[in-house]
């Protein structure tokens, strides 16, 4: 037997030995989603227990280093962990910002001290990180931002105030821009910045979206404390590090793109039904639903090439730049389907008749995927500068 | 590894766009188009081509070809796309040759895939029969004789007859218009009594021509495969002949592409390069990121035929109809983008729309193959 193969009988029985049987089952929504934390949202004891046994074998974050928590698992290695899991319908344990956006920022820009300190808790899921990029006036144009942190000898005291921080009332800590000089450019200046969130001079506000959900809050700081020791990277060289981890904040978006529910072809027919030639007889309907579909094939594919051109050390390829555009318009295109196929009852806001709105409000929440993370035209913007090298004027 | 080319084909696509550049470009075209020859495309290049062994190179090693698969001649397709370069790559091989290897008996598939792989025989179907692709609308009729048949009926769209050797004609033994079943292949010399043929200038430069068939007579030994029994391997062959044909479309786009931003790079208006306003900018970006898409799905498919995939119907309309989508609009923004330049015939960038709309019409255009991907995926 290969030591791979080996590897894959000890995933195996190991698996169908420690995954609960609830965590077996499909994840219907956010809320089954597990993201730890100090105090963990918890829809079902046995998130958290499959969790923390997934973090004693560093398979929260697989692919990480195992001083850092991680299990140290090669590329293969941890396909065959995937395949495994997926083979038992086995849940994700940990789904984390932290995870997906500032640990592989700190694997490339932070100390060895500073990642002994906060990877091991975010693999273990102890500590729950939000984001703290986007300002009032500071949206696209993200390097404007002018949340100040003044240098005090062994600490930082920060004031300003940011916005869009995606879940800041359930977060521990936040990765945070901050200008720490304003002598230069506005891209000189900022900083990266670690810090606890439980403290009295942070407050948090949650905002009511058009979905009715609250994922994100305007965050406020009022002589907030940073310790010196937490600052990644130098003082004013911080938007090399915040560039980088929105290629990661990107990536995790523009998977919405790839989520393929039930047929959209199929719920159309049940409401037009179908003519002698087997074709869904709203025609108009029927070319929108064809296109979307063939464009979100092409879009998985082109998804699976990159991956394939990485793993075949060709580097990740102009290709990518295109996944956080193209993606989240897809995932848009799909929601605007989902109303038009199910008419009435996609339109409902509450009741059990209507799942509680989910289709309306689920539309609703994906018209900020193409806002979110670098907006759409930005995304464009990045593709004809970078990749065109389309003049500047 | 389906979706990225191995070293072997990677040397595979430096070696055709060495050649393609040198012997087989645009220019070569135009000067074609500019004399009166019937030629469909250069006969000594041809040859060139023969002698790297680019007529076998889908062709098993058993058969004489070069066993490169169809990935392999994917590759050279899309490099003839960018260059425009003229051959019988679609008309005898991604068609002919495929169709022999689907219906053929064995003798005949001996016989002639090893005459194809060495550039000695060069088949061209016959099929259209009306303004658009509906393959199954077959009114050419073949009555059965003592010794074989008798054929009588028109063609359209025929590839390359000005070079080829012999016509494999789509015509019915049974059945009524529209019916899958009853259809049966011939072979038919293109020298046999009763064929006329008409070229038909295109606007592409290529070569194609209507054909009338009177009371053309064959053999029996000249039916290629089962009487009335063509339609599953004529079937199989578009889809491998639609992924190829979007093929040659993925190079011909992005060749178009590519010069249309560089001339955003270099053009000048009012004071600046036209390619810094965002007004084009964002239209060129999106179009790049089709491009990708469009490159992932020819990868796919053109390695569903290697492994003899189950999908390949669906793959086959997905791939071209989405190549005949974005072809459509990157050579329209291509025109529109070089601005009066864009209009003229001697600069290079019409031919690319012209070559592109001839692509795309040829065995289903995009409402075609949207309409069957739609049907096949159950809606």
């Amino acid at each position: 037997m290969s030591e791979l193969e080996a590897f894959r009988h000890d995933v195996r029985s190991w698996l169908s030995e420690n995954c609960p049987k609830s965590m077996r089952e499909a994840v219907k929504g956010f809320e089954d989603l597990y993201s730890g934390g100090r105090n963990p949202e918890i829809s079902n004891p046995d998130q958290k227990i499959w969790c923390d046994r997934m973090a004693k074998r560093g398979w929260t974050v697989p692919h990480w280093p195992e001083e850092y928590g991680g299990g140290g698992l090669n590329s293969e290695e941890v396909n065959v962990l995937q395949e495994e899991m997926h083979l038992i319908g086995a849940r994700r344990p940990l789904d984390s910002f932290g995870i997906s956006m500032l640990g592989p920022a700190m694997l490339e820009f932070a100390t060895e001290e500073q990642k002994l300190e906060h990877l091991p808790p975010i693999c273990r899921g102890d500590i729950r990180w939000c984001q703290g990029y986007s300002e009032p006036n500071a949206g696209s144009d993200l390097a404007s931002l002018q949340t100040k942190a003044e240098d005090k000898g062994d600490h930082f005291l920060i004031n300003g105030q940011k916005i869009w921080t995606s879940y800041a009332d359930k977060c521990d800590w936040i990765f945070c821009l901050v200008r720490t000089d304003n002598s230069g450019t506005k891209h000189e200046g900022i900083s990266f910045l670690l810090f606890d969130m439980h403290q009295p001079g942070v407050t948090v506000r949650p905002i009511k979206l058009i979905s009715g959900a609250s994922p994100f809050c305007e965050t406020y700081f009022d002589n907030a404390y940073a310790e010196k020791r937490n600052l990644v990277g130098e003082a004013g060289k911080g938007w090399t590090i915040a560039k980088y981890l929105l290629t990661h904040e990107r990536a995790m978006i523009s998977s919405f793109g790839t989520v393929q529910g039930k047929s959209l072809g199929e719920g159309a027919i049940s409401v037009y039904g179908k003519d002698h030639s087997g074709r869904m007889s709203n025609g108009i309907l029927r070319h929108a639903i064809a296109q979307y579909q063939l464009d979100a094939m092409a879009f998985s594919t082109t998804m699976s090439r990159v991956g394939e051109e990485v793993t075949s050390g060709q580097g990740l390829g102009a290709a990518s730049s295109i996944f956080k555009y193209y993606g989240t318009e897809l995932n848009k295109r799909r929601n605007e389907l989902n109303l038009a196929v199910g008419g009435e009852s996609a339109l409902g806001w509450e009741g059990e008749a209507y799942k509680e709105g989910e289709v309306a409000r689920d539309w609703l929440r994906s018209k900020g995927n193409s806002i979110e993370g670098g907006t759409s035209e930005v995304q464009l913007n990045i593709v004809a500068k970078r990749v065109l090298e389309l003049p500047s004027e | 590894m389906a979706l990225v080319l191995n070293e072997e084909q990677v040397m595979l696509r430096d070696a055709a766009l060495g050649f393609l550049s040198e012997n087989a470009t645009l220019s070569h075209l135009r000067k074609m188009r500019d004399s009166d020859s019937a030629s469909p495309y250069d006969m000594n290049v041809w040859k060139k081509m023969v002698e790297m062994g680019w007529a076998g190179i889908a062709i098993d090693e058993g058969h004489g070809g070069l066993g490169y698969g169809f990935k392999g001649l994917g590759i050279l397709l899309e490099q003839t796309g960018r260059h425009l370069s003229a051959s019988p790559l679609h008309s005898a091989i991604s068609v002919g040759a495929t169709l022999i290897d689907k219906l053929g008996n064995d003798i005949q598939k001996a016989k002639m895939l090893r005459e194809i792989s060495s550039g000695s025989f060069l088949p061209t179907l016959g099929l259209q029969e009306s303004e658009v692709h509906n393959p199954t609308s077959i009114s050419t009729k073949a009555e059965k004789t003592s010794t074989g048949f008798r054929l009588s009926g028109n063609k359209v769209m025929v590839m390359d007859v000005h070079a080829c050797d012999n016509f494999i004609i789509i015509a019915r033994t049974s059945g009524a218009s529209e019916d899958s079943a009853g259809l049966t292949a011939f072979l038919v010399s293109v020298k046999a009594a009763g064929v006329s043929v008409a070229r038909t200038p295109m606007v592409d430069s290529r070569n194609y021509s209507r054909i009338k068939l009177s009371n053309v007579e064959v053999e029996d030994s000249d039916v290629l495969g089962e009487v009335g029994g063509a339609w599953d391997g004529l079937s199989e062959t578009l889809d491998v002949a639609n992924i190829c044909l979007a093929a040659e479309l993925l190079g011909l786009s992005e060749e178009a592409f590519q010069r249309t931003v560089k001339y955003l790079q270099e053009r000048k208006q009012f004071g600046s390069f036209i390619g810094s306003f965002q007004g084009l900018q964002h239209r060129a970006a999106e179009i790049f990121a089709e491009l990708e898409l469009c490159r992932s799905l020819v990868m796919q498919a053109l390695q569903a035929i290697d492994d003899n995939s189950h999908e390949l119907p669906l793959l086959a309309s997905a791939t071209k109809a989405k190549l005949c989508e974005v072809a459509q609009r990157t050579t329209n923004e291509a025109i529109q983008m070089h601005g009066g330049i864009g209009m003229t015939d001697d600069y290079e960038i019409g031919f690319f729309i012209k070559r592109a709309r001839v692509l795309q019409h040829i065995f289903g255009d995009y409402n075609y193959h949207l309409d069957r991907y739609a049907l096949l995926s159950g809606f």
